[in-house]
């Protein structure tokens, strides 16, 4: 309906909007799968050794040489190669993250819904406090004491960012624990184990694989930060966060080698968005339309 | 008589209520605030009485679903109201719910096979095959192709889904059935069929049934006796034809002149209780009926009504019946 | 109300104590203590090693090292900076102008930007200009705060060499607020674009919900015209769910202001706390953690306080 004479909603302008939501949502669904693809096949796709230097190379123009599709850095190393490379870093990354922080919310999400009481109590005060760091601080930090592998990178992203997920799922758990198929399975005399792992979790996998999409998005752009600080992933092997770091070094007269890493977070990062938002969409009315 | 199944005395179900951002208690809702009842074994006792008074809360506290704040349920003698989860694990196989709602009742990620196997893998009985081989007989006693086992709980209609809900119930043989107005979701084409099923189930298995309704009408069928609810405790307990023809509390007789002919050829005039229900959060003094009771005496705001009995398995709370 | 702000003080006591437990104990966690990272570093002495455990105190029990270093914290004596020794709070309130005027300068362009945008996508819904906006601020939220700074600062101060590239003040230019005015452009610009993404989403939908309501189609059933309808009718009832935003955004702020001072070398906190990541500099890490914190936990007070002052219902819950 309506709300004001001055803005009469006309059904096609609707209808656009959300043909338009689905159709970013399939775009983002689209680029995922392609990066998904190309990390996987990186290897095979890539022309070049990455890690190949020869300085006689160093700086070739993109599109130049079809040896070099994307040009080459200040060491030779071939551009192109590096992207795919690196994306297999970044993804897996984010994946990993992604799944550790998933888990780490919905434990705690779950537990805290479920249990209720002091656990519930206790638990939500911890989320609170989590929640008072800023997310890179407490990340920075973590990062920087650790020493940086791929699992480690990936651990201390997930385990600084997982305090949303846990609030979203006790959300959710809160309201599905007062229907009465939970009341059917405790007058069987189900343990509580029982039902938080095979009545509760799986209803709660919807709000859960929206979160799980979005995380991904910011795991990976998380990572690319804390690469670029040099307390990620470590040359030689390449993550688009330190390609920035090093591309920054030749902003003035090689801007590609920034652009590139930088369009290729961005890429990654929105396909996760916009898929995991129209998955929202799709999947829970109910979380609709929140920023 | 030989001693009740179940037998609940004095039962008291009390929520707090809490303000929303500091959660500090600042009140209580006494849903349950007495209630006395027994059901004896193969009986049906109907609880009745109008919505929101407290009878889902009485059937779940029975079953300990929800946390009772005072009383005892005997349940074959012995008084389960204080027992820990461990110590009820047994009385989980006698006494078993059938919910009001069909569509909340069932776990909408599981199949109706995993929905009616998961009382037989909570109780380690049988392996994979005969638990298999258990879910197609509970499926055909409650009319259902065995096909279904594979099926999820949105591709069945709102009967076929109590059905279900009615062999969860039965999976573990109980002696004790609570019907949570099993019926009252569903078209009045289908009641009859489900309460006839239930009916048919009783006869071959000897249950016992607490049938749960808001409408005297329905429960007429069934019952053995009934026991009539107000506002957190049970006014009036008959057999059901005392009930229907010698009903002595003033709630009861009002809620009878509502039903559409109880019982061709009685007359009566109608009492339709005058006012709204009052709040379990802050129920009247005395008799909770006195409000909207035509007999009110200046005692019934002071003194609750003890129950008394009238006649043989007939009980009455009401200062009318005072000796 | 003076009842409701002392209970949501106390309420933030445990939460300060929350934090301090857990800023202290990462610091702690790291891998061999606080000075491992020295004792890896060939021009640091073994003796100077020995002689910082014993100055900072960090031979004692670390249940000691907590309540000397938390009760501290609440008594303004934030300990000392390994290197140099200068005290940690002095160290960080120093760079806090600079940080303040950074989000100060963007979250007012955001807001002011936001704000519009969100009621006249609310105002003007499914429009062409609403589409727009929606899908813009949705491509906004997924920009790479860092790169987006690289880029305009390729742009604006490399290519087009209209804006500096970073720092607050041309070199001897201290204190012309022509020269910060300039170095503060492209910083704010960079910050205020998701902040400004995420207000036109939250006053779009806050609009939204209000404009359903039943004393907006009383207002218009009235005859009250549609400006006087937005600013006096809607306008109120809006504000509580942005105020909200304003008081959990303050972590968000710090860590877009954090990343953004990286890149630009704006010299406030965000660039103290990576300079002292670099230095392995606890004490001061451990402080900007606390700090940090405290701002957030206040930010969240002060908006539950200003919507209880809005509507007298929210203090009676
Ligand atoms: N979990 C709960 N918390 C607070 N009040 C409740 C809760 N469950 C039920 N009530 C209240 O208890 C009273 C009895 O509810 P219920 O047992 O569902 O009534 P009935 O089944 O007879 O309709 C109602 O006033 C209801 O609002
Ligand atoms: S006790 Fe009094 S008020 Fe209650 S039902 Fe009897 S007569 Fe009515
Ligand atoms: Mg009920």
């Amino acid at each position: 309906m309506s709300a004001t004479a001055a803005a009469p909603e006309s059904q096609a302008g609707r209808v656009w909007a959300r043909f338009r939501r689905h159709r970013l949502a399939l775009a983002g669904g689209m680029v995922v799968a392609l990066l998904l693809a190309s990390a996987l096949f990186a290897p095979v796709l890539a022309p070049q050794d990455p890690t190949l230097l020869d300085t006689a190379l160093r700086f070739r123009a993109p599109f130049a040489d079809w040896h070099f599709p994307l040009g080459t850095d200040e060491l030779g190393r071939d551009t192109l190669s590096r992207l795919l490379h690196g994306g297999r870093v970044s993804l897996t990354v984010g994946l990993v993250a992604m799944v550790t922080t998933v888990m780490t919310g919905a434990l705690i999400g779950i537990a805290a819904g479920y249990l209720g009481g002091i656990a519930d109590t206790v638990l939500m005060r911890f989320v609170d406090t989590m929640l008072c760091f800023p997310q890179v601080f407490l990340l920075l930090v973590v990062a920087a004491f650790v020493p940086p592998t791929l699992v480690s990178i990936s651990l201390v992203i997930g385990l600084t960012s997982w305090m949303e997920v846990s609030r979203i799922v006790r959300a959710e758990i809160l309201h599905l624990k007062e229907q009465d198929f939970v009341a059917a399975a405790r007058a069987l005399g189900a343990s509580r184990a029982r039902i938080m792992f095979r009545e509760l979790l799986p209803n709660a996998a919807a709000p859960i694989l929206v979160a799980a999409t979005l995380k991904v998005a910011s795991a990976v752009l998380m990572e690319s930060y804390i690469s670029y600080l040099g307390y990620g992933v470590q040359p030689p092997l390449a993550s688009w966060g330190n390609m920035l770091t090093n591309a920054q070094g030749y902003f003035d007269t090689v801007p590609w080698l920034a652009i590139l890493p930088g369009a290729a977070i961005t890429l990654t990062v929105m396909g996760f968005n916009f898929l995991g938002d129209g998955l929202r969409d799709a999947l829970d009315p109910r979380l609709r339309m929140d920023p | 008589m030989a001693e009740p199944l179940l037998e609940v005395a004095g039962l008291q179900v009390h929520f707090p209520i809490r303000s929303a951002l500091l959660r500090r208690r600042i009140g209580t809702v006494r849903a349950v605030d007495g209630v006395n009842l027994s059901v004896a074994r193969g009986e049906t006792l109907a609880l009745v009485g109008e919505s929101g008074c407290g009878k889902t809360t009485t059937g779940k506290a029975i079953l300990r679903l929800i946390e009772p704040s005072g009383g005892s349920i005997r349940f074959g003698g012995e008084d389960i109201a204080r027992h820990s989860q461990a110590q009820l694990a047994p009385f989980r196989r006698r006494m078993q719910i059938v919910f009001q709602d069909p569509y909340a009742s069932l776990n909408p990620r599981m199949t109706v096979g995993g929905i009616l196997a998961a009382p037989f893998e909570i109780h380690r009985i049988g392996d994979a095959r005969d638990r298999a081989d258990r879910v197609a007989a509970l499926l055909r006693t409650v009319g259902l192709p065995p096909e279904a086992a594979r099926r999820y709980p949105h591709e069945f209609s709102g009967g076929q889904r109590q059905r279900i809900g009615i062999a969860r119930a039965l999976a573990l043989e109980p002696e004790l059935v609570i019907g949570d107005e099993p019926v009252s979701a569903l078209d009045v084409s289908i009641q009859a069929q489900i309460i006839n099923l239930m009916k048919r189930l009783q006869a071959e298995l000897g249950l016992a049934y607490v049938m749960i309704s808001h409408n005297l009408a329905v429960v007429s069928h069934v019952a053995d006796r009934v026991a009539v609810m107000y506002l957190g405790r049970v006014v009036e307990t008959a057999p059901r034809e005392t009930l229907f023809f010698d009903a002595r509390h003033p709630y009861t007789q009002a809620l009878l002149s509502a039903v559409p002919e109880p019982v061709p050829g009685r007359r009566r005039a109608r009492q339709v209780p005058q006012g709204d229900v009052p709040s379990p959060a802050s129920p009247p003094s005395g008799c909770h009926f006195h409000p909207r009771c035509p007999h009110a005496m200046p005692r019934c705001a002071q003194e609750a009504p003890a129950s008394r009995i009238v006649a043989s398995g007939h009980a009455v709370a009401c200062h009318l019946e005072a000796p | 109300m003076i009842g409701f702000v002392a209970r949501r003080l106390l309420q933030a006591i445990p939460l300060l104590i929350g934090v301090s437990l857990i800023g202290f104990g990462l610091m702690h966690l790291a891998p061999g203590g606080p000075l491992a990272v020295y004792t890896l570093n060939p021009t640091i002495q073994a003796q100077d090693i020995e002689r910082i455990r014993i100055i900072f105190g960090l031979d004692q029990p670390i249940h000691v090292q907590y309540v000397k270093w938390a009760t501290g914290i609440f008594s303004g004596n934030w300990g000392y900076t390994f290197f140099g020794g200068r005290p940690v709070l002095d160290v960080i309130l120093e760079r806090l102008p600079a940080t303040l005027l950074l989000m100060g300068s963007a979250l007012s362009v955001a807001i002011l930007l936001g704000l519009s945008i969100g009621v006249l996508g609310a105002v003007k819904r499914y429009s062409v200009f609403d589409v727009l906006a929606t899908t813009g601020a949705l491509f906004a939220l997924s920009f790479p705060t860092f790169w987006f700074g690289l880029m305009a600062i390729f742009v604006f101060a490399i290519e087009l060499r209209w804006l500096p590239s970073g720092g607050m003040w041309e070199l001897g230019e201290e204190g012309n607020i022509l020269s910060l005015l300039q170095h503060l452009v492209l910083p704010t610009l960079v910050l205020a674009l998701v902040i400004t993404a995420t207000w036109s989403r939250y006053s779009r939908s806050a609009f939204l919900e209000v404009m359903h309501q039943d004393y907006m189609r009383t207002a218009r059933a009235k005859g009250v015209p549609p400006r006087a309808r937005l600013l006096r009718h809607a306008f109120p009832n809006a504000a509580k769910p942005l105020i909200a935003l304003l008081g959990v955004e303050v972590p968000f702020l710090f860590s877009g202001a954090l990343v953004t001072e990286t890149i630009f070398g704006w010299p406030g906190m965000g660039r103290l706390f990576v300079d002292a990541l670099g230095m392995k500099e606890y004490p001061v890490l451990m402080g900007m953690m606390m700090f940090t914190a405290i701002f957030v936990i206040l930010g969240n007070l002060l908006a539950d306080i200003a919507i209880a002052a809005i509507d007298p219902r929210v203090r009676l819950r």
